[in-house]
């Protein structure tokens, strides 16, 4: 999808406007939090895991090459194929290559968040093959013409109401307003699309080095409809979700479903190893993986290195306040919240998202609750750096950093201005609040500021000291 | 595939150059080939049999006990008088030992898009979390785990191991290898795509039902 991360500011304003979507905001962030907390106090080994996955993906990320090599072989040892490749337009065309050997007419899709950072959809669509999502959410959007809104939450923005319009007008009426009914007519619906596919294309959560396995998590099932009865069974992942062994993968699976929707387990968790054997009754007759690099080599090699720990859980933007005010479309590409404002940058460039970095409120709450620990606040620091390196950041704010700079390394000029902005506030604010601030409109039209007491910390700090 | 050969040199190199060195040395990959992963595994004090049923049916599983193998036909047959299904079963090869109704039509195919009901030998129990492990293969093929509306797991008690590190020890233990689908199931298939709101049998089995032999 066409990166639209530079209209942040607008779509922010729109979705905060958009009541349909506060609605479906606001539910999500009850659900989501307060069942990843109960998950966490069942747990009591669950700090532990936290600080053992952060050091399991640390020495994996350290040894990628290795890895790699050796979940090549065992793939290739089970009877599958590997590709590799270094762009989404590689990657595109390698599945696009599958699909026309085969002849494919009908594509079913699990979720997979690499396929959307490769627009892998338009790719085969504008060759005539028919894709079909087959998560609920993601088919929920793919109606709507809409890219997912969170990472395991495709169509978490989007209310009963238009679910229930959508179905009617691809599935014809009668409309269908229960949520039972409406679960019911998508199953009846992906029911013959997954019998009719010749391929099928899913993620893969984890790849596993010593058996040439990828792991899939689900709570639906259609993930597995799709990989098992389709001809072809294509997964694409990045190349930095590599795991040594089943064992390694079981850690992060305590972690993952915990972290993500607030499960203890998700009800299905499939090990794909090859393609259909001599004996099999059923299953793929081809097993294809697509390692998909695009910038993750690269980011390994500098300061954002820790990013590549995520397991891509939404955990992070569960918790931001930004993103459960503005939801994932404002961030205008295909990750969104403090993961997807670290990934979007990185991976799209630092200019078409320069609003992202600038968007966190460095609140921390993303950090404490990733199951590998990513520092996100620090990244995200760090890409507000990059960004006045490079001399991105806008040449009014740089300015406004260097008054501030020369200012702030001046401690009684700095003291004797908060002094007089103290008693100014205070002056002109009515019961404590101030509605209106010249020159700050754009602070003071949505919201108030609380007004200053008249006198500056300091001033009480003296004041209070000189008492003892 | 000549452009793949080069993408893959390419992102290695990548790798390495990131990492700053080159491929690792056989001394290097041999220490990595022999590491042993030591993770922390949750502890509890609860007996597995006990564990397992009730972690299953947390997640609105069904669970019966029938003291042995003989007792599953009839346990299936009460099973599927009660939902009212027809006299038809996609029974995996692994089952085909078991004496079932007369009457019944029970064949060991793939499942079909019209298949209500399935019977799955477990290859085993986890209690840690209360999910069953199906292993692919004539003896239990994939579709009857998640084609039919109803599904029922027959487990041998004496199978559900502690933790999944236990499960994985059995996996790496058959003769045959890894099967081509291992597949873990802790419930019947639910959504909440729709407003959060929690729907079982999104595309998958809308019931599940374990029997536990032992």
């Amino acid at each position: 999808m066409e990166i639209r991360s530079k209209e942040f500011k607008e779509r922010s304003v729109f979705a905060i406007h958009d009541a349909n979507l506060q609605t479906a905001l606001g539910r999500a962030r009850y659900g989501f939090v307060g069942k990843r907390a109960l998950q966490v106090a069942d747990l009591p080994e669950f700090e532990q895991l936290r600080e053992e996955a952060k050091n399991l993906k640390n020495h994996v990320l350290d040894h990628l090459d290795h890895y790699l090599e050796r979940y090549e072989q065992a793939v290739v040892a089970a009877g599958g194929h590997v590709h590799w490749a270094r762009d989404g337009a590689e990657a595109r065309e390698i599945i696009l290559g599958i699909c026309k050997r085969v002849d494919a007419k009908t594509v079913t899709k699990g979720k997979s968040m690499v396929s959307e950072e490769i627009d892998l959809n338009d790719a085969l669509q504008a060759d005539g093959i028919e894709v079909v999502e087959t998560d609920l959410g993601e088919y929920i959007i793919q109606l709507a013409h809409e890219p997912p809104s969170h990472i395991i939450a495709p169509a978490v923005h989007k209310t009963k109401d238009q679910v229930s319009d959508l179905f009617e007008a691809a599935h014809g009426g009668p409309r269908k307003t229960a949520i039972p009914e409406l679960v019911d007519e998508a199953r009846r619906v992906l029911r013959e699309k997954y019998f009719r596919a010749d391929v099928g294309i899913t993620g893969g959560n984890f790849l596993v080095a010593e058996t040439g396995s990828s792991i899939i998590v689900t709570n639906e099932g259609n993930g597995d409809l799709t990989q098992t009865l389709a001809k072809v069974h294509i997964v694409t992942s990045g190349i930095e979700r590599v795991v040594p062994t089943l064992d390694d993968a079981t850690l992060f699976l305590r972690l993952l479903a915990r972290s993500a929707t607030g499960q203890e387990t998700e009800t299905y968790t499939t090990i794909s190893t090859g393609p259909r054997r001599a004996d099999d009754l059923d299953g793929p007759e081809e097993y294809h993986v697509v390692l998909v690099d695009n910038g993750r080599s690269k980011m390994l090699g500098g300061r954002f290195k820790d990013m590549l720990r995520c397991i891509r859980c939404g955990a992070c933007m569960n918790h931001c306040p930004v993103y459960g005010a503005v939801g994932g479309h404002a961030y205008g590409w295909v990750y969104p919240g403090p993961m997807g404002s670290v990934l979007t940058p990185l991976i799209k460039g630092l200019d078409a998202a320069y609003d992202l970095p600038n968007a966190c409120t460095l609140n921390g709450r993303c950090q404490s609750v990733c199951p590998v620990k990513i520092p996100l606040p620090d990244l995200l620091r760090e890409l507000r750096h990059e960004q006045h390196r490079q001399n991105i950041t806008p040449v009014m704010q740089k300015r406004a950093l260097a008054v501030w700079r020369w200012v702030a390394t001046r401690p009684k000029l700095y003291h004797a201005m908060e002094q007089v902005a103290a008693r100014a506030l205070s002056g002109i604010a009515k019961r404590g609040r101030i509605r209106r601030l010249p020159l700050a409109s754009g602070w003071t039209d949505v919201r108030d500021l609380p007004a200053p007491t008249g006198r500056t910390f300091l001033e009480l700090w003296q004041g209070k000291r000189g008492k003892e | 595939m000549s452009t793949s050969e080069n993408a893959r040199d390419a992102i290695l190199r990548s790798v390495r150059s990131a990492l700053r060195r080159d491929a690792l040395d056989g001394a290097e990959v041999a220490a990595l080939d022999a590491r042993v992963p030591a993770h922390t595994r949750p502890a509890h004090e609860e007996d597995l049999v006990a564990r397992f049923i009730r972690k299953f049916e947390s997640r609105a599983g069904t669970v019966e006990r029938v003291a042995s193998r003989d007792a599953v036909p009839a346990a299936v047959e009460a099973y599927r008088a009660a939902h009212q299904l027809p006299e038809r079963a996609a029974v995996g090869a692994g089952l085909k030992e078991l004496t079932w109704p007369e009457g019944w039509l029970i064949h060991g195919e793939a499942a079909g898009i019209t298949e209500a009901l399935a019977v799955s030998p477990a290859f085993c129990g986890v209690a840690e979390t209360g999910s069953v492990m199906l292993a692919s293969g004539p003896d239990s093929p994939t579709t009857h785990n998640f084609v039919p509306d109803d599904h029922v797991v027959v487990l041998d008690t004496g199978r559900i191991v502690d933790h999944f590190e236990d499960a994985w020890t059995l996996l790496r233990a058959r003769p045959q290898g890894m099967p081509r689908a291992t597949n873990i199931v802790s419930g019947p298939s639910r959504t909440a795509d729709i407003q959060q709101t929690i729907q079982l049998g999104a595309h998958g089995p809308r019931r599940m039902h374990v029997i536990l032999v032992g």
